[in-house]
């Protein structure tokens, strides 16, 4: 976030999940020689990275050496504020927005799973932020989560303020942080069952009573077009 | 400043001996002690359970959980420009600023910048949502040690500061002014005079403060030397704001990042102090506020004309993609993690808060200390419940 955005008319995002080809002309060159550092630094771990030119880099690496390789930008390169520690389930919702009709027909959802940037493999991904504090340069760690033991080596023993957000990853997506001292719960009961960010965990509110801010995106009366129909914000 | 440098390097080396003495001293029965989640002196419904040998802590354990929305979980069903509306309630007191990281990701993702004067206007409405913060953390400051005209004397100030923003925005708590792509209004008239005349009250009510407070010698024994947090554990927890600045960490997103925000535009200066201590954070808290209304009138000297709106099609679709945009609240470092899929609503939003990090050196802290002492680390670590639990 330290240089400026490109002002004006930028050119259209590019895709999301293509890390490899850059359409656009823009550079990151602090960012690039970060990530050539990072890439030097943490060897065959590195699985694949991507530059969100101008604001973010964001690093994919391999479960195994979550831990490891926090612990090596931490040393090496000067990474030693930690930010935060969270996850992603990149399972389309099975439950929409729960703004549909419920007497009509179910609509078919599309249930593909798509990672974001710097790819991944599984359904869902840990992702972390720590930051440089002299240079005031952060990235985001992302690793996936074994699909089957949803299991990743636990940032307690390199950054001692990841054991709540790990308390709370594991509250609320059920990955278990392996080398973490106590995984209780932090919001809800001991005994609840679920893991309420998970996409396939309904959102009960929504499922007893239709939401009313549905009304907001009906066209206006004498409406022209789609996109001068009444939006949401006002 | 060397002779409170020797004495704090003293507490914290005595602090960290304590929990390790009383064990071995003498085996007296411990006792749980159990703060809250109903209790004056924390702010809300923070429970804090606290073992204890004598008057000594020898572990405590905050129990969060009591104030949960699972705001996370609501983005996910809600559109971008209804976001704001939930997040507004996450720092309560300084609602405004709590909006606009959130419109700054969506921008970036959209590839959108709000034009100058609603940069200007911005900025203006965050700094004031940390005075009318900041200045309620100074006034409860003292009841927490018994003293009950500070707090009287910052209800009744931040009235004026709570006024100026219901005058821009019709919402004394909770705005809802920020948009994607800029404000939902322009100033009303008389606004800026208004705004000047305030900041030169919030000022002398930082004096007044400084004087009531800051000279005491009750304070002073009360916070000097209790609850240093050096340097290096600050960053390893993730402290931010004036807790960071407090611990010797030179580091304010404000100057340190490049946001589309107008605060690079005037000049004004970062607070430090190298105690670490409970009367550093309220030191550095004190002069914040002060730079604050040194900020908001440098801004209105400068402030542009122009729209407040650019151009955005009313059904808001933000492009795929994921943005990450951070910004220095009256708490600490407030930012969201947004991921995009192209809809009309966001994936998945991770919000980063920040009393949620500064809380959670609680255990760590509290290690030690005796049990009055826990109600000034806790009020000088200053947190809104509403911003751990989220």
């Amino acid at each position: 976030m330290l240089l400026p955005l490109q002002s004006g008319k930028a050119s259209p995002l590019s895709s999301p999940t293509d890390s490899s080809a850059e359409a656009t002309p823009r550079q990151d060159a602090m960012r690039e020689q970060l990530l050539s550092d990072i890439s030097a630094c943490l060897g065959s771990a590195l699985v694949q990275s991507h530059i969100n030119v101008g604001n973010d880099l964001c690093v994919r690496v391999a479960t195994d050496a979550w831990a490891t390789s926090a612990a090596a930008l931490k040393t090496s390169l000067g990474f030693d504020y930690f930010c935060f520690l969270s996850a992603i389930d990149w399972l389309p919702s099975p439950f929409g927005k729960g703004e549909e009709d419920p007497t009509a027909e179910a609509v078919e959802r599309d249930t593909e799973i798509k990672q974001g940037l710097a790819g991944g493999e599984t359904r869902m991904q840990v992702f972390a932020r720590i930051v440089n504090h002299r240079t005031h340069v952060g990235i985001t760690l992302k690793t996936d989560v074994p699909d089957a033991t949803p299991v990743v080596p636990s940032w307690v023993s390199v950054f001692t303020g990841a054991n709540w957000h790990e308390r709370e990853a594991h509250e609320m997506f059920g990955i278990s942080f392996a080398g973490h001292p106590d995984l209780r719960n932090m919001y809800l009961p001991t005994d609840f069952e679920g893991h309420p960010l998970r996409k396939d965990f309904p959102l009960l509110a929504r499922m007893v009573k239709p939401w009313p801010g549905i009304v907001d995106v009906e066209p206006l009366p004498g409406g022209g077009d789609e996109d001068d129909a009444e939006g949401s914000a006002e | 400043m060397t002779i409170i440098g020797d004495r704090q390097q003293l507490a914290y080396i005595a602090s960290q001996a304590a929990d390790a003495r009383v064990n071995v001293e003498l085996e007296t029965e411990g006792m749980t002690l159990n703060i809250g989640p109903q209790h004056p002196a924390t702010h809300g419904t923070l429970r804090i359970i606290a073992r204890l040998d004598g008057e000594q802590v020898l572990w405590a354990e905050p129990s969060c959980g009591y104030m949960h929305r699972g705001y996370e979980k609501l983005t996910e069903v809600r559109t971008f420009p209804q976001v704001t509306a939930l997040v507004n309630r996450i720092d309560w007191l300084g609602s405004f600023a709590n909006e606009v990281p959130f419109i700054l990701a969506a921008e970036q993702l959209m590839e959108i910048e709000a034009p100058p004067r609603a940069q200007w206007i911005r900025t203006i409405l965050f700094e004031l949502s940390r005075i009318a913060n900041v200045s309620l953390f100074l006034g409860d400051l003292g009841v927490q040690l018994g003293a009950i005209t500070p707090v009287f004397f910052a209800f009744r100030d931040r009235e004026y500061v709570l006024n100026l923003i219901e005058g821009a925005t019709g919402g004394r708590f909770h705005p809802n002014f920020d948009r994607i792509g800029g404000l939902k209004d322009d100033l009303p008239a008389g606004w800026v005079d208004e705004t000047r005349a305030v900041m030169k009250k919030m000022r002398k009510f930082c004096d007044e403060i400084e004087n009531l407070l800051f000279g005491n010698e009750i304070f002073e024994s009360r916070t000097r030397g209790i609850g240093v947090i050096p340097r290096d554990v600050a960053l390893q927890y993730g402290m931010s704001g004036a807790n960071l600045r407090a611990s010797g960490v030179d580091w304010d997103l404000r100057r340190d990042q490049s946001l589309p925000m107008a605060w690079d535009k005037v000049d004004w200066k970062v607070w430090t102090h190298l105690d670490g201590d409970s009367y550093a954070r309220c030191w550095v808290r004190l002069q914040e506020t002060r730079e604050s209304t040194f900020i908001v009138e440098r801004l209105l000297d400068t402030l542009p004309s122009g729209p407040v709106m650019t151009k955005v099609p009313r059904i808001i679709k933000v492009p795929a993609g994921e943005a990450w945009v951070s910004t220095e609240n009256p708490l600490g470092e407030m930012g969201y993690y947004v991921v995009s899929k192209g809809d009309l609503g966001p994936f998945r939003v991770k919000i980063r808060s920040a009393s949620f990090n500064n809380i959670s050196i609680v255990p760590w802290l509290l290690k030690g200390v005796y049990v009055p002492d826990i109600i000034t680390i806790l009020a000088s670590l200053y947190f809104i419940l509403g911003d751990i639990d989220r």
